[in-house]
Formats: structure tokens, C-alpha cells, sequence
């Protein structure tokens, strides 16, 4: 019977996926119609169109390379899974009306409809999931890295003197990638002071400040000085509030200011250069 | 008037949730960024903690007012623990996590009206109300 259908397919495809379009347009999630250029829809429509046939017709492996292909491009383009899956029940439909009309099926086989669905929409559709699946992941999986490798490295702005400048929020992983690269950092860039800018922190709340305080304790284990600089006016007022001390650190509002006080602490000064 | 929201607490993420809700609500009733900056704090350590010690529940921001006085309510539930000594854990420093044992406290600096409800094997409910002035 695979055969017979994919022939057929592939003998009327043009009818078919126009017919599929216009159910496809009926749905309510309809807004990759509208924000997909109409040449785009008819490639993606016809390559769906392929990987019907294809499922029928080729190897388990040709075709399970398609439906990865495929579902890494509906992954990029921003379709829905349940949209997905609309699409693929959708098709099945369309083929099983026209085959019932053409007289394929006798009238109201529902027998040989459920036969078609188990073996054929049922494994497809466990193969589009679990590619989806697998392309999400690793698009999660990545922007994880990228968030990582953008966060937290600790630089050298003098010699001796290094900025860690921290953006976003801090969870508990991250923390402890904040205490490893200024560790890893402080001993390679051989710095004495190290400024822990928070400038970019939307919340300092009792375990961010917790994670700075056991930061600062550790850099000065392996020798080195920490101050906390870019603190907001609104975040030293909450910081109050909590009642955390860092009577410890060295504080600044500004990452300049913080600057300016590391040189002086190292003995140096910048001076204006007169040009005369 | 009777606005409100929540965000169920159950990972770690869920607490940037709740923070991002409290901001929003904080902007719109009207709020500096210093208040803005106290509620969000207040929510985060409330939503951890349920993180921390409950395991899961939720926290609900409602916007509220009295007469011509508008506020934020915040009200922070789990199905956890308990606290078996309220006057213990209100004192800075007490923690039985290793924390700082700050947040309590802090938040009751941080809001204007603060309230802790709470049966040991049963849960625990924490309501925190800022003023608009
Ligand atoms: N929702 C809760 N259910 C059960 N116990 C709680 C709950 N919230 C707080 N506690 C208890 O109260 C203690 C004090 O809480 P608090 O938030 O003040 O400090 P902490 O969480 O230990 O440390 P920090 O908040 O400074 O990081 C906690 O250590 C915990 O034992
Ligand atoms: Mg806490």
C-alpha cells in the first residue's frame, strides 16, 4: 500500500499541497503565513511535500536525515511543534479525502484510514518530535555556552589591575563561574587588586552578595585585593537594608572612581600630560 | 481596585520570574526605582526561600489601595516546612543554610508592612506590603 500511496502523491502533489495550503490557511495559528514570504511558504510546502513521499518510499536512514534537515529549518523559521504536527494531521487528510474520492479507499474505510495513520503519520510524527526536540535542545544547549562565555571574564586594564565586569543575573551556576575565572584570572594576569563591577546586576539580593563576599575572601587567599565598584544608588540602599556588611571591601559608585583608587593603592596615579 | 498576578516557584529561574512580575507591577502602580529596587529584592529573597527550604510554591503580587494610598502586596505561600521559631529566624545572621541569614530581616526593612504565617508541617505564608508616598 506504500507504494500505491506515494505514487500517488507524487502524481498529484501539486493538488495536494494546494489543497493543504488552504487548510493549512484556515488554522488559527496562521502567523507563519503572514510573516513568511510566499516563496519561502511554497519551498517549505513542497520540501514537506518530499518528505511525505520520502517516508514512504526511501531507507529508514535517508529519511530520518531529511526529517533533521527539515526540523532544524521549521526550528529556525520559528514554526510551533503542535503547529508542526497540525500540518502533518492536515496532510494526512487532505490525501485521505482524495484518495477516498478517487476511489483508493471505499467510502467511510475508516479501517483503512487507521491502518495508514499507525503505520505511517504515527512513526513520522515520533520522528519530528524527537528531531524538534533535539534541535531545541541544542539551540538551548548553545545560547547556554554563549551566555557563559560572555559572562564573567576577568580583564586586565593595568598591570596588576584587573576588572571582572559583571552583567545580568547571577544563579547559582554562574556564580560559581564568576569564583573560577577571577580565581584562574587574578593568578595568570598576576594581578593585586581586582574590581568586581555590578553595574550591570539588576538584583543584589542576600546570595548574590553572599557569592561577592565568598569571592572577595578567596582573591584574597591567593594574595590579591577585590572592590566592589558600579554600585547603584538604588542597590547600596537595598544593600543597607538587608543589613549586609562589606565593611571588608572597598566600595565605589563608579567603575572610574573604582579605577582611580586600585592605582593608588598600587602606587601609582594618572596624571594629565601637559603639552606645552 | 484589585489587580493581580503570581508565578509558581519551582526552579531556580522561576525566581527571575517573579522579580521580573514585581518589577512590572512596581513600575505601574507607580513606584521609584529605589522602591522598584526594594520590592524586587524583597520578592527574591522570599521566592528563594521557598526555593530553598519548601521546594516549590508561590508568589502573588496584587495591587492594592486604602483610601488614596496605592501599594503592592506580596504575598509569598508554600505547602513546605514551617518555621518551627519565627522569632529566631527575624534575627540577622540566623540561617540554617549556610546563608548570610539576611533575608527575612532585610525584607522586613525593605517593605512598610510584613507578616509571617506559619505551621510547622504545613507551610508557611509571608504577606509584604509597600506604600506608595
Ligand atoms: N518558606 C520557608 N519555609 C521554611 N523555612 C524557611 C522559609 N523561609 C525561611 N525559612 C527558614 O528561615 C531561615 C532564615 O531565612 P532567611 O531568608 O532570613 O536567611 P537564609 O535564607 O538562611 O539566608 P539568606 O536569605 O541571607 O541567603 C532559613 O535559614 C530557613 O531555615
Ligand atoms: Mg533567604
Amino acid at each position: 500500500m506504500n507504494t500505491e500511496i506515494a505514487t500517488y502523491i507524487r502524481d498529484n502533489v501539486e493538488e495536494i499541497l494546494e489543497k493543504w495550503k488552504i487548510k493549512m490557511e484556515d488554522e488559527k495559528d496562521d502567523r507563519f503565513f503572514q510573516i513568511m514570504s510566499d516563496q519561502v511558504i511554497d519551498i517549505t510546502v513542497h520540501e514537506f511535500g518530499e518528505l511525505m513521499i520520502s517516508s514512504l518510499t526511501e531507507e529508514r536512514e535517508t529519511y530520518k536525515m531529511k526529517i533533521n534537515d527539515f526540523s532544524e529549518k521549521i526550528v529556525r523559521y520559528g514554526w510551533s511543534i503542535s503547529f508542526v504536527l497540525k500540518a502533518l494531521s492536515n496532510f494526512t487528510e487532505v490525501i485521505y479525502e482524495r484518495m477516498e474520492e478517487v476511489g483508493y479507499f471505499k467510502k467511510g474505510d475508516k479501517l483503512s484510514f487507521a491502518e495508514l495513520y499507525t503505520n505511517w503519520i504515527t512513526p513520522l510524527n515520533y520522528s519530528i518530535v524527537d528531531a524538534y526536540t533535539k534541535v531545541w535542545e541544542k539551540t538551548v544547549q548553545l545560547q547556554k555556552i554563549a551566555l557563559q562565555e560572555l559572562s564573567a571574564s576577568l580583564i586586565p586594564v593595568f598591570e596588576k589591575i584587573s576588572v571582572m565586569p559583571l552583567v545580568g543575573t547571577i544563579d547559582t551556576e554562574r556564580a560559581k563561574l564568576i569564583m573560577e575565572n577571577l580565581l584562574q584570572g587574578v593568578v595568570k594576569h598576576r594581578a593585586e587588586v581586582v574590581l568586581l563591577d555590578i553595574t550591570g546586576v539588576p538584583v543584589v539580593d542576600t546570595m548574590v552578595a553572599h557569592h561577592i563576599i565568598q569571592a572577595a575572601d578567596a582573591v584574597r587567599l591567593v594574595g590579591a585585593k577585590c572592590m566592589l565598584v558600579g554600585i547603584r544608588p538604588e542597590i547600596a540602599q537595598t544593600i543597607v537594608a538587608l543589613g549586609i556588611n562589606l565593611t571588608d571591601f572597598t566600595t565605589t559608585s563608579t567603575l572610574q572612581r573604582g579605577v582611580e583608587q586600585a592605582l593608588a593603592l598600587t602606587n601609582r596615579a594618572i596624571v594629565e600630560v601637559n603639552s606645552k | 481596585m484589585n489587580l493581580r498576578s503570581s508565578v509558581d516557584i519551582i526552579t531556580e529561574w522561576d525566581i527571575v520570574a517573579a522579580r521580573q512580575l514585581g518589577r512590572n507591577e512596581a513600575k505601574e502602580v507607580g513606584f521609584g526605582t529605589v522602591d522598584q529596587a526594594r520590592i524586587t529584592t524583597a520578592i527574591s529573597e522570599l521566592a528563594r526561600n521557598i526555593y530553598l527550604y519548601a521546594g516549590k510554591g508561590n508568589i502573588e503580587i496584587k495591587q492594592i489601595a486604602e483610601g488614596n494610598l496605592k501599594g503592592l502586596l506580596v504575598i509569598a505561600s508554600d505547602k513546605g516546612p514551617g518555621i518551627p521559631d519565627v522569632r529566631k529566624v527575624m534575627e540577622d545572621g540566623y540561617t540554617t543554610s549556610g546563608g548570610l541569614g539576611a533575608g527575612l530581616p532585610g525584607v522586613k526593612r525593605l517593605m512598610d508592612e510584613f507578616k509571617i504565617d506559619t505551621v510547622v508541617g504545613e507551610g508557611t505564608t509571608i504577606s509584604a506590603t509597600k506604600w506608595l508616598r
